[in-house]
């Protein structure tokens, strides 16, 4: 172990308090989904540095080096304008770090205080790595334990009565000898797949779009920590449904009218085609602002949800956003009928703050 | 564990090294290398090149950032060396060897100049040994009182790290270094009668009414002095709070421990630019005047412009030092100074002047002895160096957010520059009463020198300042041109315009 591991151990572990401490703040940001890479996710984290007197950098300037006349621009200041709020709240120093998408659903999972999920479907077996846990008598030299070994030549030697207090040399014959061995330990594993259901009729806005984006940004960082593999498919409705990549299902505009049935129906085929329920722990989520065609397109909903998806998934949930236009009554409907089943779960985001709030709905079922 | 010294034929060149910088008049401390792989450089770099630092989350976040700095950005420390005798110097494993030789030829030059600088005269060489010993007795703290309490307590002290005297090593201050404030201990003779007169008359000749009034106004200041305390605005507020802030004895260890590591680093501060300076001249002339063979040359040139790159406008001190350190040499080689030369207005006279007086090295080896950064800008920065380095100052502009080159005459950027320089580049803050309104509340006043304090962290560690004190802590600056008392009472701010 390195020196610094023990202060480096101990900064995350402030860093993870901070995130920690506002996490609800950072859940209804949008930009931290901006700065995620491949497997970190960039956080600002307010008042990690030590405050001390300092000169503010605005008056003062400083001297450089270098091409250009006087008034050219030589780099960019922090953003915050003005003077006036020269910082009257304690602690607006912040300090970029960087946090692994692990990391994070750690947090959010002892935060939300959010069941682990388990899983459902037929296991795959994956060997995982040899533990060398075991002792046996046979071996080859290299795995010799040699204080088993040891112990076993002194036992036999005072036992047999060939040990000398004064001249202790212990022999050890082919009988003491003592290996390590190994154990395979096997771990099931299990797959997931979540499919994205999004309404892009034209009652849809940028900012119900931006609540579904940063929603699903924690739905899969979470559902991630919970599976080895994770496949993504993404499915967009107005009248009609058809399955798009990533980039479009956030993008797309359409306009029209809505029928949630047929991206329902379109989930449905998906499933039976791909990912076949007794061996995929299937996550439907389903995002729109309420608002269906008339009553019987709801009932229709309700009927491919009870006999089709709900026995195929492991959690089906929908996520109703506020918007302008919308009447929010598919959330009445889907409560009325099906609000008993555990399998479904129902949640409204009106703002961004709630978003905090539906993460746990949706995942605190542990299911 | 593997084995941390130097290769063969690295040592051999390190003798050769060595014995051409003792040549050329270098004269330093033994150095002894360790070749660590990148990690464990970093996590040295981390602890400021020290192997042992006690406990604290500051180190990881430093070593975290260095080693972000590596991975992402492709960012290295070549060398990194510590002011102690021996000193020990760290290498990059897996360098070549090229790179190894500057950067000992550069190690060279800094030990030499840590040697025989005035300004690390009175650091303590035997540091490798305190620092342990440091953290020894700070785990030891940890073990009895917990592991949080005293980590709260070194950040609150780290906050207030730079309120130091970087000057008090080479003065005697008397309040600085006595517990209590000095006075004596008979009342001096109030000036009431003035001298005795024999002859009425006279009385008014003898002892003038307006010279009595004057003295006696003298004495009660005199008084009014004594009685406050500390008895003189005192800069090393660190000191003041050991000796009269309410500390108990591991506080008291703990506050006494991050005042003797922010001395031993300050020397580091105040000579930035002229040790770098000084250190690349040096592994410049070593290397291209004598090791680097010809195969090498391309490699170190291509080394060498790396270290005094500049770029995006950034002032490099290695740059800077290295550049004014030659003119410097240049100037006193070629008799470029004195009344003669500073009178003479015709500049193309001035620019061929030459008197052959060879002056240049011995000139540069005196101010190795005897300059800091402040004094080695202030006397040998000219406009000439000034337009031929392309220096300018620059400022934030309000409108366009952005910062922006403000001016390219040499006299504000000479200001601007010992600015940034004097007191470290931090604000001068001094303990004016430790018992202001008679109530024990402490009395800072921050001279200000036309910059404003960062507000928010001034107000954060008012909060600090008012964990160690107990009392209420304040605070005279200027904020946006008035004068202001900002006070913290343990719960709130309050500010007031004061004149």
């Amino acid at each position: 172990m390195k020196r610094v591991d023990r202060d480096l151990g101990r900064f995350r572990q402030i860093v993870r308090g901070k995130i920690k401490k506002d996490l609800r703040k950072y859940m209804s940001h949008g930009e931290m989904i901006g700065r995620q890479g491949k497997r970190f996710v960039s956080i600002p984290v307010p008042q990690i540095d030590i405050p001390q007197f300092r000169y503010g950098a605005k008056q003062s300037g400083g001297v450089g080096q270098g091409d250009g006349d006087v008034g050219d621009p030589i780099g960019q200041g922090d953003g915050q304008q003005g003077q006036g709020q020269a910082g009257a709240e304690p602690g607006a120093h912040t300090l970029e770090v960087d946090v692994s998408l692990e990391e994070l659903a750690a947090i959010l999972g002892e935060e939300l205080q959010l069941p682990n999920i388990q899983p459902k479907g037929k296991k795959n077996i994956v060997s995982e790595k040899d533990k060398y846990s075991g002792i046996r008598r046979t071996g080859p030299n290299s795995l010799r334990h040699f204080k088993r070994t040891y112990r076993e030549a002194l036992r036999r030697q005072i036992s047999s009565g060939d040990y000398d207090v004064h001249n202790p040399i212990v022999v050890p014959i082919r009988d003491d000898m003592r290996y390590r061995s190994w154990k395979e330990t096997l771990l099931p594993e299990s797959n997931a797949v979540i499919i994205y259901m999004m309404d892009v009729s034209g009652s849809m806005g940028t900012e119900q779009k931006e609540l579904v984006r940063i929603t699903a940004f924690w739905i899969e960082t979470w559902l991630r920590s919970q599976y080895k593999e994770i496949d993504i498919r993404y499915i967009v409705h107005d009248a009609a449904a058809k399955e798009v990549d990533q980039e479009t299902f956030y993008h797309i505009r359409e306009g029209g009218g809505t029928k949630i049935s047929s991206a329902y129906k379109l989930c449905n085929r998906l499933i039976d085609e791909r990912y076949p329920a007794d061996e995929w722990n299937v996550y439907p989520f389903h995002f729109s602002d309420g608002d269906n065609w008339g009553g019987g397109d709801t009932r229709e909903c309700i009927e491919l949800l009870k006999k089709d998806l709900l026995p195929k998934v492991n959690l089906f949930c929908y996520g109703q956003v506020r918007s302008l236009y919308g009447s929010g009554r598919f959330a009445h409907d889907l409560e009325e009928y099906l609000g008993g089943d555990d399998r479904i779960v129902i949640s409204e985001i009106a703002e961004r703050d709630d978003i905090y709030d539906t993460i746990k709905d949706f995942l605190g079922k542990g299911k | 564990m593997k084995s941390t010294r130097l290769p063969p034929q690295l040592d051999a060149a390190r003798e050769e090294i060595e014995q051409i910088a003792r040549d050329y008049g270098l004269d330093f401390f033994p150095i002894i290398y360790e070749v660590l792989d990148y990690r464990t450089l970093y996590e040295t770099a981390a602890f400021g090149g020290f192997p042992t630092r006690y406990p604290h989350w500051r180190f990881g976040m430093e070593f975290d950032q260095l080693l972000k700095g590596h991975v992402w950005a492709g960012s290295t420390i070549y060398e990194m060396v510590i002011n102690t005798n021996p000193s020990y110097a760290y290498l990059l494993e897996g360098n070549e060897d090229v790179t190894q030789k500057m950067v000992m030829a550069h190690v060279t030059g800094h030990v030499d100049f840590f040697k025989h600088n005035m300004w690390f005269a009175h650091t303590n060489r035997k540091m490798l040994d305190t620092m342990a010993n440091h953290a020894t007795r700070i785990q030891r703290i940890i073990d009895r009182i917990g592991y949080d309490v005293v980590e709260e307590f070194i950040d609150t002290c780290l906050s207030l790290e730079n309120l130091i005297d970087y000057h008090s090593p080479y003065i005697r201050r008397p309040e600085a270094q006595s517990y209590k404030p000095l006075v004596d201990e008979e009342e001096p003779e109030l000036v009431e009668e003035g001298l005795p007169v024999e002859r009425e008359y006279m009385r008014e000749f003898i002892n003038p009414p307006e010279y009595l009034e004057e003295q006696r106004r003298k004495q009660a200041a005199e008084r009014e002095r004594q009685r406050r305390f500390p008895e003189n605005p005192q800069k090393d507020v660190l000191l003041f709070l050991m000796n009269y802030a309410p500390l108990e004895r591991w506080q008291h260890t703990v506050l006494e421990i991050i005042r003797d590591e922010a001395y031993y680093f300050a020397p580091q501060g105040m000579t930035k630019i002229l040790n770098e300076g000084w250190a690349s001249y040096w592994h410049s002339t070593i290397m291209t005047q004598k090791v680097a063979s010809a195969a090498e040359i391309v490699s170190f040139a291509d080394l060498h412009s790396g270290v005094v790159a500049t770029g995006g406008g950034r002032l490099n001190p290695y740059k800077l030092g290295l550049e004014l350190l030659r003119d410097v040499e240049d100037r006193w080689n070629k008799g470029k100074f004195g009344k003669e030369y500073d009178e003479c207005e015709d500049i193309r006279e001035k620019k061929n002047w030459d008197k052959g007086l060879g002056l240049g090295r011995q000139k540069i080896f005196e101010l190795r002895k005897l300059y800091n950064d402040v004094t080695f800008i202030d006397e040998f920065l000219t406009p000439e160096f000034v337009i031929e380095n392309k220096l300018f100052t620059f400022r934030y502009n309000r409108d366009t957010d952005l910062y922006e080159i403000a001016s390219r005459e040499f006299k504000e950027i000479k200001e601007k520059l010992l600015f940034r320089l004097t007191n470290f580049g931090q604000p001068f803050i001094y303990v004016e009463d430790g018992n202001y309104n008679n109530r024990g509340e402490l009395y800072l006043r921050h001279r200000h020198e036309g910059v404003d304090l960062k507000m928010d962290y001034a107000r954060d560690t008012m909060r600090n300042l008012h964990k160690i004190w107990t009392r209420p802590v304040h605070l005279e600056t200027i904020i946006d041109e008035k004068k202001r008392l900002l006070s913290f009472d343990g719960s709130d701010f309050t500010e007031r315009r004061i004149d």
